[in-house]
């Protein structure tokens, strides 16, 4: 049973959705029990950092969520969840659950293309990733693949070993990490089409070693 | 880079869509959720679904549709109509929903857009904006004037005040339909796109007048928009969402081309 967090943030529905679309069993939860049971975590979310870790901590679930990483089953971070895994936001200046070290930044204000246009904030829309570190649960993406990214801070981890895939928005961000038994994409595999369902996919049978 | 993205429209009355009777394909003609799937494996970059619906009381019929929707396809989608309250908004994110988008209601009421990003965040409240050229006046310095009931009705704002006073509230993104362009298939207000798109710093999807894929490559270029929507230039068969992507594509802008 893969257990999708549920911490008030965001449309949870839609990973419930596509993962079931992949034929695997999962359950959107905040009980402690269940995820202490479950085989997999799905930690998603979409919202701002200080609120998320606020409910987080509320509910218990910053311990759970440690507790499970320390288990060694898989965990897939994704957006929000991604950054909160993190030390530290820059978003509401709040400590995350540390899990992977580095911090939380936002896009610099006035960011342009190569080409010199102005880019907005957030970066929303369908955009590539740059495999940096071979990691199975990006096996089989094709450099041509885009994934559905909506965010205004991207992670930024101390270890540049932890970061697998990279994208370019201006600057240079992460956009999947790496570490251990958690892997963390910054864009919505649930909300990414082919290409996303098969990196859930990928992740729904992935055994960390 | 970051895609332009390319977003079929879809009106919904009662629980049917308005448009696609001349539909060519194996789909269930009139099924929102049928026409959601086949735009989805035919390679769009997102939905947006208009609720029409007259009757208050028959609105549960599209929160129905937005849940089946949700669950057949995998690209972000949002859904606009009749939304006047943040209880509307949750409801309709709540049913799978990515974004809500919200328009006359927000023109009356325009806590609703700074409600609503502080209820669920700024990246799902779209501000819809109907807009007519009406010429420069005192309080109409850009010349563009904020419509509403499918521009019968003339507000005295002016859209790019009330382009930057929406973000300013704390809507992530616009949709920006041009009431003189809208139906006409001549092409997108262009002048009037550029204008709000360079004055905001979120994204603008650009509406009204799309009639073939060269409008959409002015629009994306010329008008600085991050997204077209499109209707009746796919829902009749006119042009796939495949050939209007690789013309973009062909001249240059960068297009989702894998799906």
């Amino acid at each position: 049973m893969i257990a999708i967090i549920n911490y008030d943030a965001g449309n949870l529905a839609s990973v419930a959705h596509a993962v079931s679309h992949i034929g695997f069993k999962c359950i959107v939860t905040s009980d402690l029990k269940e995820i202490a049971k479950a085989d997999r975590i799905i930690f998603p979310g979409v919202g701002a950092a200080g609120s998320a870790m606020e409910s987080l901590k509320r509910s218990g679930l910053h311990i759970a969520l440690k507790d499970a990483f320390a288990s060694g089953k898989p965990i897939l971070g994704i957006c929000l969840g991604t950054q909160i895994i993190m030390g530290h936001s820059q978003e509401n200046d709040v400590t995350c659950l540390g899990v992977v070290d580095g911090n939380v930044c936002a896009f610099p204000a006035d960011i342009r293309s190569k080409a010199g246009d102005r880019l907005k904030i957030p970066h929303m829309g369908w955009n590539r990733i740059s495999i940096k570190v071979k990691h199975p649960v990006l096996s089989g993406v094709r450099k041509e693949d885009e994934f559905y990214f909506v965010h205004g801070y991207y992670p930024d981890p101390n270890d540049s070993n932890h970061v697998i895939a990279t994208t370019d928005y201006g600057i240079c961000f992460a956009s999947v990490i790496g570490f251990k038994n958690i892997i963390a994409t910054q864009f919505h595999p649930e909300k990414s089409g082919k290409p996303g369902l098969f990196i859930l996919k990928n992740f729904c049978s992935w055994e960390p070693c | 880079m970051l895609s332009k993205r390319i977003i079929p429209c879809l009106d919904v009355r009662e629980g049917k869509t308005t448009k696609g009777i001349e539909f060519k394909n194996n789909v269930d003609i009139g099924d929102p959720v049928e026409m959601a799937r086949f735009y989805y494996e035919a390679g769009a970059d997102e939905l947006v679904f208009y609720d029409i619906t007259a009757s208050h009381e028959k609105r549960d019929i599209m929160i129905d549709v937005v849940r089946r929707v949700a669950k057949s396809i995998f690209i972000p989608f949002s859904v606009g109509g009749g939304i006047r309250t943040v209880d509307d908004m949750r409801t309709v994110l709540l049913a799978g929903a990515e974004k809500v988008s919200v328009n006359s209601a927000a023109v009356k009421q325009p806590d609703i857009i700074s409600k609503g990003a502080k209820a669920f965040g700024s990246q799902c409240i779209v501000l819809g904006m109907d807009v007519k050229y009406v010429g420069e006046k005192k309080n109409i310095p850009s010349g563009y004037e904020i419509v509403i009931n499918g521009g019968r009705k003339f507000m005295g704002i002016d859209a790019l005040e009330w382009a930057m006073r929406a973000e300013a509230l704390g809507a992530g993104e616009i949709c920006l339909n041009s009431i003189d362009a809208d139906g006409t298939q001549k092409g997108y207000e262009l002048k009037l796109t550029g204008l709000i798109s360079e004055n905001v710093n979120i994204p603008l999807i650009a509406s009204g007048g799309a009639g073939k894929p060269e409008h959409l490559s002015d629009v994306l270029t010329k008008g600085k928009a991050d997204a077209a929507l499109i209707a009746s230039m796919v829902h009749y068969g006119a042009y796939t969402i495949s050939e209007i992507k690789t013309c973009l594509h062909s001249s240059g802008i960068k297009v989702r081309m894998t799906w």
